[in-house]
């Protein structure tokens, strides 16, 4: 029985070509779902968020899992993003040239952003570490209090009104950008040099990798995605403000990549995904509506003293959930490995060569 | 007095009672961190429910100060142990971020539990006759002065404990070396839930004094000063107990002085550059030393 399921598996992983079908069709989905509204609104919305979760715990994986370092300014790059998309597109960009000009604005977001991940890259060339972890957070700390002290962009009370231009087809188009370009930079000579700075920095440097470079790389590409994702994010709930992106948000994308297991991209992808479908799964009306095939009898006390107070205890049954996957599962669903599909050919054999190590040995010990 | 020496000498004891909080909770990260070098992320949240304990037994007890300050210190003692027990001792030998995203789930969990059971802000009530003395201007209030001396007694009583007994001497010898200390005869296990033990207890003594200096608690309190006093412990060099102390006052008082002479709203902004600018210019903290990297 295992056997045919991994020779299911094993083929499947060689069948290549599906990914562009899957990609197309994928895309034709995205299109076709809100046109003709094949599913209900609220689920529509639901894949959103998970599809901006994916570009998120993707990007934040590029430094927290392949690098190894421990970032916690990510939701300070989506502020950035966020807030210079949503200014764009209320305050500069023409009214009349809407629609056209809203990927110019999501794409500023992400360029902005990416120009703050520059500067956080800077005290990574000495610092390493716990204190490296601080200096993020005060990135962090510093992007969400600028905002509440400026008050030609709302301050603390945000943004209100932000038209909702963000659409299944746009998150779609940059998840799969997020992830094209995410695999290509790891599966590159800069993404060696990533994962050889996260298992050891100073024999790097002597191995002449330019850490350096690698790092400016790195948090680029990682804080790019990070506000992208943070303009996708205010035109689809058309409000932002500094409490939209403390330190809670970082956590949930912590929280995400650390699930799926890092230096995984179908890790950060099934991590986003399982997270934000099983919060969404834990609200009332969610569990009611699952629930109402039951018979009155049974459903009607259930519903007034156990569903109706869902509403509070979800966020306790979340986290106790999320520390007994990580006491029984500490490497995450994934655990290192990597969709078969995301690994280019000249690396595969090397990959089933580690995989049967491990296998052998178990897993190696440190990160 | 001139009016000015009179503001600040003010605003210099505000920061004291400021530190003093900070300080009691930074030495519970720095002790964890010490002991087996990880974040304990959730300590924030401890304090907090340390708070809660403290509402507890003010109102629904009816006890005075000191029993509701040690039966909140016991409390917190026991969850800090509960916690390391259950969360993060099967986590020991897992890979480090394992167990920083166990603790974060902990918080989360301390925070939406507390939540669930107590929707709305409470108010903690007067547990000490609050006497106010004026001096040359200036004046003091006996919480603050309680606050102040209380907790520079636990931290020098703690002080005392880990520099002079045998305990501290274990957690020293845990922290300086964990694979051959435990072939020393020392009971590693017993010793890490002690330092989980006290570290949360001093956490407790935090709520209890945070909620008399200000009374209206939420479940979210916990959030926003564990991450200050995490700060103070970094900034004094993390792992190292006197530089927590030293770091949890210069962050109280440069949040004082920032609220005194700026907009509040600045404070933040302020107590973050100025990390920033420290940590780079020192990255291992004021007390801490660096650390060697061997090729």
């Amino acid at each position: 029985m295992k056997s045919a399921l991994h020779n299911g598996r094993e083929w499947l992983a060689a069948q290549r070509w599906l990914l562009p079908v899957l990609l197309l069709a994928g895309f034709g989905l995205a299109f076709a779902i809100p046109e003709y509204n094949l599913l209900n609104k609220y689920v529509q919305l639901v894949v959103m968020y998970v599809g901006i979760n994916i570009i998120l715990a993707v990007s934040l994986n590029l430094v927290n899992g392949y690098m190894g370092e421990f970032s916690l300014a990510h939701a300070g790059f989506m502020a950035v993003g966020a807030y210079t998309a949503a200014l764009l597109t209320m305050k500069v960009l023409p009214v009349v040239a809407y629609p056209a000009l809203f990927p110019v604005a999501i794409l500023a977001g992400g360029l902005v952003a990416a120009l703050f991940g520059l500067i956080v890259a800077v005290p990574s060339f000495k610092t390493r570490g716990d204190y490296l972890a601080l200096i993020t957070l005060a990135f962090l700390m510093i992007v969400k209090s600028l905002i509440e002290n400026i008050d030609y962009i709302g301050g603390p009370r945000g943004i209100p009104g932000i038209r909702r231009m963000t659409t299944l087809p746009w998150v779609f188009f940059w998840v799969v950008v997020t992830v094209w370009v995410v695999r290509n930079f790891v599966y590159s000579k800069y993404g060696r040099g990533v994962l050889s700075i996260r298992e050891d920095e100073i024999a790097s440097d002597l191995m002449s990798v330019n850490t350096r470079r690698v790092k400016f790389l790195a948090f680029t590409v990682s804080s790019f995605f990070a506000g992208i994702a943070g303009g996708l994010f205010a035109h689809l709930l058309q409000f932002i403000s500094p409490r939209v992106f403390d330190i809670i948000k970082t956590t949930d994308i912590l929280i995400m990549v650390y699930l799926g297991g890092i230096a995984s991209i179908g890790g950060s992808i099934l991590g986003a995904a399982t997270y934000t479908v099983l919060l969404e799964l834990l609200r009332p009306s969610t569990v009611a509506a699952l629930l109402s095939w039951l018979p009155a009898i049974v459903f009607e006390p259930l519903n007034e003293h156990v569903i109706k107070h869902l509403g509070v205890w979800r966020m306790v049954i979340m986290p106790l959930a999320l520390v007994l996957v990580m006491i029984f599962w500490p490497r995450g669903i994934m655990g290192l490995r990597e969709f078969r599909w995301f690994i280019p050919k000249r690396d595969l054999e090397a990959h089933h060569r580690i995989a049967a190590r491990e296998e052998k040995h178990g897993a190696p010990h440190g990160h | 007095m001139s009016e000015g020496i009179v503001y600040w000498l003010q605003q210099v004891l505000n920061a004291l009672q400021l530190g003093s909080i900070y300080a009691l909770i930074a030495l519970g990260y720095t002790m964890v961190y010490g002991i087996l070098t990880m974040i304990n992320f959730a300590h924030g949240d401890v304090f907090m429910v340390g708070a809660f304990f403290c509402f507890l037994a003010a109102v629904y007890l009816g006890l005075p100060f000191v029993p509701t300050l040690l039966l909140t210190m016991l409390g917190a003692a026991l969850l800090g142990v509960m916690i390391e027990r259950l969360a993060y001792k099967p986590l020991r030998h897992a890979p480090r971020v394992s167990a920083i995203i166990t603790a974060l789930g902990v918080g989360i969990f301390l925070e939406n539990f507390t939540l669930a059971l107590a929707p709305y802000p409470k108010n903690i009530p007067m547990l000490l006759e609050n006497v106010t003395w004026n001096l040359g201007g200036v004046s003091l209030s006996s919480l603050q002065l309680i606050i102040i001396l209380l907790s520079l007694g636990l931290m020098f009583l703690l002080d005392f404990v880990v520099h002079r007994t045998p305990v501290g001497m274990a957690m020293r010898a845990i922290s300086w070396d964990k694979t051959f200390v435990p072939l020393m005869g020392v009971p590693v296990d017993l010793i890490i839930s002690i330092t989980f033990a006290i570290g949360a207890g001093l956490a407790g003594a935090a709520g209890t004094m945070y909620g008399l200096a200000y009374p209206v608690i939420d479940p979210y309190m916990g959030i926003m000063v564990g991450w200050k006093a995490f700060i103070s412990a970094v900034v004094g060099g993390i792992g190292n107990i006197r530089g927590a102390m030293i770091g949890a006052y210069i962050l109280g008082g440069v949040e004082i002085m920032v609220a005194a002479f700026l907009p509040s709203t600045y404070r933040d902004f302020v107590a973050f550059t100025l990390l920033l600018l420290l940590l780079i210019v020192r990255p291992y903290g004021i007390l801490g030393s660096p650390r060697i990297q061997k090729v």
